[in-house]
C-alpha cells in the first residue's frame, strides 16, 4: 500500500540579486507537475542551500541566478554536496550565463542548464526523464551505513 | 552503523531519508519506527496553529531562537498543503527561519499534507516521533493554518499555541466555535497593529466564559502579545510555553502523564482506524470486490448502504 | 471628449456608419478569418479592431486631455517638451571597480551622454561590503562595487558635480550612499546647495517586486522620510525618491498593475511626509517617477500619458497639492530588460528602438536604452554606445520630437489612457481597503497579483499564444557575441584589500564617535532631531564602510523575509 515516491525539489537562489520571477515561475510549474517544492526565497549561500537541501532529502536542486556569481556560488554547492556525502543530489541552473560559463558550469557537475527562452514544460520532461525519486531504504540502505 | 543508532546519535541524513521514507509510507519505515519508539518521549513538543498570514513561521523561527540561546536542540516540523489539483506542493515556510539554516542544534523539516485533513501531514505524528528519538529536546510543529480545521495539533503537541492577529474576526468565531480548549497559550501577533486591545479584551472574555469548565487545577490558557517581526513580546512567549511546561511536570502532578496518554490514545485509535480501515478495503479487494462496484449498486437500488457496511464488515473482520 | 470636438448630428454619423463598417468587417472575415482568436496587448489587455470617437463620447476634453504643462498633464509636465530640450540622456553604467565606472562615464558624457546613472553591485545593492562572506563572486558583475569614501571619489573623478546630474540606483542603503556622495561633493568644493541628481531610494518597490531586501516595512519607510526631508531642508535639487514601475513590470506585472502599485508606493511616501510635519507643497515637487517601457507600443505610451494625469489628480484632491510642481509626474524610462533576447541579440537593438521610441512619446523626462548585450552581462562599450546612438536618433533624426504629444488625440490611444487609469484607480481602493501598502505588501497582496501575471505570460509563451522572435517563433539558437563584457573575478580580492587598507587608516575614535550618534538617532522617535542623514554623512567621513551604516540598521531595526506565499 505504499504511495509512489513523491519528487522533491529545493528551488534555490544564490546569489544577492532579488530577482526571482522565474524561480518562482518555475517552483510554480513544478508544483502543477505534481512534484514537492521547498522554496527557500533569495540571497541564499551554497552552504545553506546545501544543509536545506540535505534536512528535506530532496531529489534535485534548481538553482536560479541572474547576479554573476555563478562561477562562484554553482561549482561550490556541488562542492559541499560532495563534502557532506550528498552527490547524489543532482543541480540544475536556470539564468542568464556567458557562452563560455556553460562548458564549465557543466564540467563543475551542474547536470543541465535552462536558459530564457526554455519553456516549463521542457524543464519539467528534463527533470521527469533525468531525475527520479531516490530508491527506497531498502536498497539505498547498505550505501548509507557506510557514510 | 545500524540505522536506529544513527538516528538516535542524530545523523542528520539518516533522519532527513526516514522522514522521506515515512512520508511516503514505505513498509521498511514502519520497523524502524517501530524501533526507534523505546527512544521517544522525552521532547517537549509545541504546536503552532492559526490562520495563514498570522506570522506562525516567524513565531516559530523566533522561538526556535530562545531554545537555541538555552542550548537546548530545536526541530521543527512545517507542514503546507498538497494543492487537491495536482498533488504538488510548494513549501515555503523555511524563508523566514532562514537564520537557522547552519545551525546543527537545527533540524527544519517542510512537509506537504497530502490530502490529510486537520491542518497536519498523516505523517507528522511519526515524523514528532523520529525527532523525538534524535535527542531533539523541542520539537515545533507548525500548521497549515486552513481556519477551523486546527484541532489535530492538539493531539500531537504537548503545548498548543494559538496565534491570531487584530482584526481578525473569523479567528475569534473560530475560537468561541470550539478550538478554545484546544489552545493553551494564545498569541496576538502583529500587536502593533490597530484593534490588538479589542482582540486582547475578546479572547480574555472567552477565557473567562470557558473558566466555568475548568477545575481548579487545570491551566488557566494565557494571551501573550507579540511583533514577530521585530522579535517583541516572543521573550514573553517563551516564558510563558515554559511555564505551561512547568505547570505539566510540576513534582506530583499527572498533568503530563495525562497530556501523554490523551495523546497516545488518540493516536492510537487513529493509527487502529487507519489500519483496520485499510485491512477491510484489502480484503475487500482480494475477494475480487471493489469499492466503485458497491456504489453503483447501491445507487441502483440492488444494495442499500446498511446492508452493505455490514456485509463488508463482517466479511472482513471475520 | 467626442462632444468637444464633434457635434450630436456628427456623432450619431459616426454610430451609424460604424455600424456599417462593422457589418462589412464581420463579412470579410467570413472569407478570411481574425489572424488570432483574441487580440491582446502584451499585459493581456483585449484590444478592438478599431477605435473611432465613439470610444472617448462621454470624456470633456479639457478634463482628460488639455494642454501640455497644464492640468491634469496628460500631454507633458512642461508647455514646451521637447522643443525647448530633448529628455536627458541618462544611460545606467557601472562595473567593476570604481576607476572601471569612472572611465565609462567619462566614455558616455563624450559620446553626448548627459546626464549620469550610476548601477551598484549586488553586495552595494544589499548593504554589503565586498569582504562579507555574503558577497564571494559577486565583486563588480552586475554594477560598481562601492564601499567607502574614497571608492566614491575614485568614481566621480574629474566630473563637475554641479552641473551633470547622477542618478544612483540604490534602495534600502540609498541614505548611505548619498551620504557618500554629498561628503565626497563637499570634499571636492562643491556645494551641497547645488547638487542635483536622484536616488532611487524606493523600498516599497523592493518589498513588491525587486526583494532587494534588508530592513522591515515600517523602519524602512522612517529612512525614506528621513531623506525626504534632509532633502527639503538641506539639498533642494535633489530627487530623494524615484518611486519605480520599471522592476515590477520586469517581475512579470501586467501595465497596469505597474502603474497602480507604483502610483499607491507614491502614496504613501507622501503619507509618512505629511505624518512627519513636511507640507505636500514643500516636498512633492522632488519627488520623481520611474517607468518601463515594455514592447507593447500603444500600451506604453497610454500608461505614461495617464500616469501624469492620475498623480496630478491624486496630488490635488487626495493631497490638497495647491503647488502645480507637486502634481507634475517627472519620470525616467528605461527600455525593458525582459523583452530582450539572447538569441539572436541584434534584434533587441529594434526592440529597444521601438520601446524608446513610446518612451518619448509617451513623454519622458530622460532615458535609459538598454544594450543589446544586456541579455547576458552589464553592456559593452561598443553596445551601450549603439544604445546610447539609439536615442539620438529618434531625438535628431527622426522627426518625432517636432511636435508634442503627438498621438494626444487618437481615438486608440485616449481610449487605452482612459482604461489604465479606470483600471489604476479599481486597484487603488482595493488597496485602500487592505489597508495600505505596508499591510498590503504584508499579506503578500501585490507580490501574488505580480506572479499570477508573470505564470499567466509564460503560460502564454509556452502556448504560442504570445510571440517572442527568435524564442517562441523561428527560434534560433544564441550566438556567441565577442564584445560580451568580462569582469576579473580578481578586482574582488583586490577592492577587499582596498577597503581593509581604508579602515586601518582612520581615526579610531572619531569613528566611533559618530557611530554612536548614528546609532542614538536611528534609536530615537522620528523626527528631525533623529534625522540619520546628518549623522550618515559625518560617519562616512569619519570612515564608516557601507556595510558598518547597513549593519548598526540591521542591528536597530530588524531584518525583513519575503512573506513568500505562492
Amino acid at each position: 500500500m505504499a504511495n509512489a515516491r513523491k519528487l522533491r525539489i529545493l528551488v534555490a537562489k544564490p546569489g544577492l540579486d532579488g530577482h526571482d520571477r522565474g524561480a518562482r515561475v518555475v517552483a510554480r510549474a513544478f508544483r502543477d507537475a505534481g512534484f514537492e517544492v521547498v522554496y527557500t526565497g533569495c540571497h541564499q549561500t551554497p552552504e545553506q542551500i546545501v544543509s536545506t537541501a540535505i534536512q528535506e532529502d530532496v531529489d534535485l536542486i534548481g538553482l536560479s541566478i541572474l547576479s554573476g556569481a555563478h562561477r562562484y556560488s554553482f561549482p561550490r554547492v556541488i562542492e559541499l554536496l560532495k563534502e557532506n556525502n550528498a552527490e547524489d543530489i543532482s543541480v540544475i541552473g536556470g539564468g542568464i550565463f556567458p557562452m563560455e560559463d556553460i562548458p564549465r558550469l557543466k564540467e563543475a557537475g551542474i547536470k543541465e542548464i535552462f536558459e530564457p527562452g526554455a519553456k516549463l514544460g521542457e524543464i519539467i520532461e528534463w527533470v521527469g526523464t533525468n531525475i527520479s525519486p531516490r530508491m527506497d531504504a531498502d536498497e539505498s540502505g547498505s550505501a548509507r551505513v557506510s557514510g | 552503523m545500524d540505522i536506529i543508532q544513527q538516528i538516535v546519535s542524530g545523523d542528520v541524513r539518516t533522519i532527513a531519508r526516514i522522514l522521506r521514507d515515512i512520508d511516503d509510507e514505505l513498509p521498511s519505515s514502519r520497523s524502524v519506527l517501530q524501533r526507534l519508539y523505546p527512544h521517544t518521549g522525552k521532547a517537549h513538543v509545541i504546536g503552532f496553529t492559526g490562520s495563514p498570514g498570522v506570522g506562525k513561521s516567524t513565531l516559530v523561527d523566533q522561538i526556535a531562537g530562545f531554545y537555541r540561546k538555552e542550548s537546548k536542540t530545536v526541530g521543527i516540523l512545517a507542514v503546507d498543503p498538497t494543492s487537491p489539483f495536482t498533488g504538488g506542493a510548494i513549501l515555503g515556510d523555511r524563508i523566514r527561519m532562514q537564520r537557522h539554516f547552519l545551525d546543527p542544534g537545527v533540524f527544519i523539516r517542510s512537509l506537504a499534507t497530502r490530502g490529510q485533513f486537520g491542518g497536519l501531514s498523516k505523517s507528522t505524528n511519526d515524523m514528532v516521533n523520529v525527532l523525538d528519538a534524535a535527542g531533539k529536546d523541542v520539537i515545533l510543529v507548525e500548521t497549515v493554518g486552513v481556519g477551523q480545521d486546527e484541532v489535530e495539533i492538539a493531539n500531537s503537541a504537548h503545548t498548543t499555541v494559538l496565534v491570531t492577529i487584530p482584526g481578525m474576526g473569523d479567528d475569534i468565531q473560530a475560537i468561541k466555535a470550539g478550538i478554545m480548549e484546544i489552545g493553551n497559550i494564545f498569541v496576538v501577533n502583529k500587536a502593533d497593529r490597530e484593534g490588538s486591545r479589542k482582540t486582547v479584551r475578546e479572547l480574555m472574555n472567552l477565557i473567562e466564559i470557558n473558566s466555568r469548565r475548568r477545575n481548579g487545577d487545570d491551566w488557566e490558557p494565557q494571551i501573550v502579545e507579540t511583533e514577530a517581526m521585530k522579535g517583541r513580546g516572543i521573550d514573553k512567549l517563551y516564558e510563558t510555553i515554559e511555564k505551561h511546561r512547568t505547570f505539566l511536570q510540576a513534582t506530583g502532578s499527572e498533568k503530563w502523564r495525562e497530556v501523554v496518554e490523551k495523546r497516545t490514545k488518540i493516536q492510537l485509535m487513529g493509527a487502529l482506524r487507519d489500519e483496520a480501515f485499510k485491512a477491510v478495503l484489502e480484503r475487500i479487494e482480494a475477494r475480487g470486490d471493489s469499492i466503485d462496484e458497491l456504489v453503483r449498486r447501491i445507487v441502483d437500488r440492488e444494495l442499500d448502504p446498511y446492508t452493505a457496511v455490514e456485509q463488508i464488515v463482517d466479511k472482513g473482520l471475520r | 471628449m467626442g462632444k468637444q470636438v464633434l457635434s450630436e448630428s456628427a456623432l450619431d454619423r459616426v454610430e451609424k456608419e460604424h455600424a456599417e463598417w462593422l457589418e462589412e468587417y464581420r463579412k470579410a472575415l467570413k472569407k478570411v478569418p481574425e489572424r488570432l482568436s483574441r487580440f491582446s496587448t502584451v499585459s493581456d489587455l483585449e484590444i478592438k479592431p478599431l477605435y473611432t470617437p465613439l470610444d472617448i463620447e462621454n470624456k470633456d476634453f479639457f478634463d482628460n486631455v488639455g494642454f501640455p504643462g497644464k492640468y491634469p498633464y496628460t500631454r507633458g509636465v512642461q508647455s514646451t517638451m521637447y522643443r525647448a530640450r530633448h529628455w536627458t540622456m541618462r544611460m545606467f553604467a557601472g562595473l567593476g571597480n570604481a576607476d572601471d565606472t569612472n572611465e565609462r562615464f567619462h566614455y558616455l558624457i563624450n559620446h553626448g551622454e548627459t546626464g549620469l546613472s550610476t548601477a551598484f553591485d549586488f553586495p552595494t545593492l544589499m548593504g554589503y561590503d565586498t569582504a562579507s562572506p555574503l558577497a564571494r563572486g559577486e565583486c563588480g558583475k552586475c554594477g560598481v562595487a562601492i564601499d567607502t569614501l574614497e571608492d566614491m571619489g575614485r568614481l566621480f573623478a574629474d566630473i563637475n558635480l554641479e552641473e551633470v546630474t547622477t542618478s544612483m540606483t540604490i534602495n534600502p542603503p540609498a541614505s548611505v550612499m548619498w551620504a557618500m556622495y554629498i561628503a565626497n561633493a563637499e570634499k571636492e568644493g562643491y556645494s551641497r546647495k547645488k547638487l542635483g541628481g536622484t536616488i532611487q531610494n524606493d523600498c516599497l518597490k523592493e518589498f513588491i517586486a525587486q526583494k532587494t531586501l534588508m530592513l522591515p516595512p515600517e523602519p524602512s519607510l522612517r529612512l525614506v522620510t528621513d531623506t525626504v526631508e534632509f532633502g527639503t531642508r538641506e539639498v533642494p535639487r535633489w530627487n530623494t525618491i524615484s518611486i519605480s514601475g520599471y522592476h515590477i513590470r520586469e517581475a512579470g506585472s501586467t501595465a497596469v498593475q505597474e502603474l497602480a502599485f507604483t502610483i499607491y508606493d507614491g502614496i504613501t511616501y507622501v503619507e509618512e511626509a505629511v505624518k512627519r510635519g513636511l507640507k505636500v507643497d514643500e516636498f512633492a515637487g522632488r519627488l520623481s517617477f520611474f517607468w518601463n517601457s515594455h514592447i507593447d507600443f500603444f500600451e506604453e505610451i497610454a500608461k505614461m500619458r495617464a500616469s501624469r494625469r492620475l498623480w496630478a489628480r491624486l496630488m490635488k484632491e487626495r493631497f490638497g497639492a495647491q503647488d502645480p510642481r507637486s502634481m507634475l509626474m517627472r519620470f525616467h524610462t528605461q527600455t525593458a530588460g525582459c523583452s530582450l533576447t539572447s538569441q539572436e541579440p541584434y534584434n533587441n537593438v529594434v526592440r529597444t528602438t521601438m520601446e524608446a521610441l513610446a518612451a518619448v512619446l509617451g513623454g519622458t523626462q530622460s532615458l535609459h536604452t538598454n544594450s543589446l548585450d544586456e541579455v547576458y552581462m552589464i553592456p559593452s562599450e561598443q553596445a551601450a554606445l549603439i544604445a546610447l546612438r539609439t536615442q539620438q536618433i529618434i531625438a535628431e533624426e527622426s522627426g518625432v520630437t517636432n511636435v508634442i504629444d503627438p498621438l494626444g488625440g487618437a481615438y486608440f490611444i485616449e481610449a487605452l489612457t482612459d482604461k489604465m487609469e479606470e483600471e489604476a484607480v479599481a486597484y487603488i481602493r482595493k488597496l485602500d481597503e487592505l489597508g495600505g501598502m505596508v499591510a498590503a505588501i504584508e499579506r503578500d497582496y501585490p507580490q501574488m497579483e505580480i506572479a499570477d501575471a508573470a505564470f499567466h505570460f509564460q503560460q502564454q509563451i509556452d502556448a504560442g499564444e504570445k510571440t517572442v522572435i527568435g524564442v517562441n517563433k523561428y527560434a534560433s539558437e544564441r550566438p556567441d557575441l565577442e564584445f560580451v563584457l568580462k569582469i576579473d573575478d580578481e578586482i574582488e580580492r583586490q577592492q577587499i584589500e582596498r577597503t581593509e587598507r581604508f579602515k586601518e587608516k582612520r581615526d579610531k575614535a572619531g569613528f566611533q564617535k559618530a557611530m554612536d550618534e548614528l546609532r542614538r538617532r536611528c534609536e530615537g522617535p522620528p523626527c528631525w532631531e533623529n534625522n540619520v542623514m546628518p549623522a550618515l554623512v559625518d560617519a562616512v567621513r569619519a570612515g564608516a564602510t557601507e556595510q558598518e551604516c547597513c549593519d548598526l540598521y540591521r542591528d536597530v531595526f530588524g531584518t525583513y523575509r519575503d512573506p513568500g506565499t505562492f
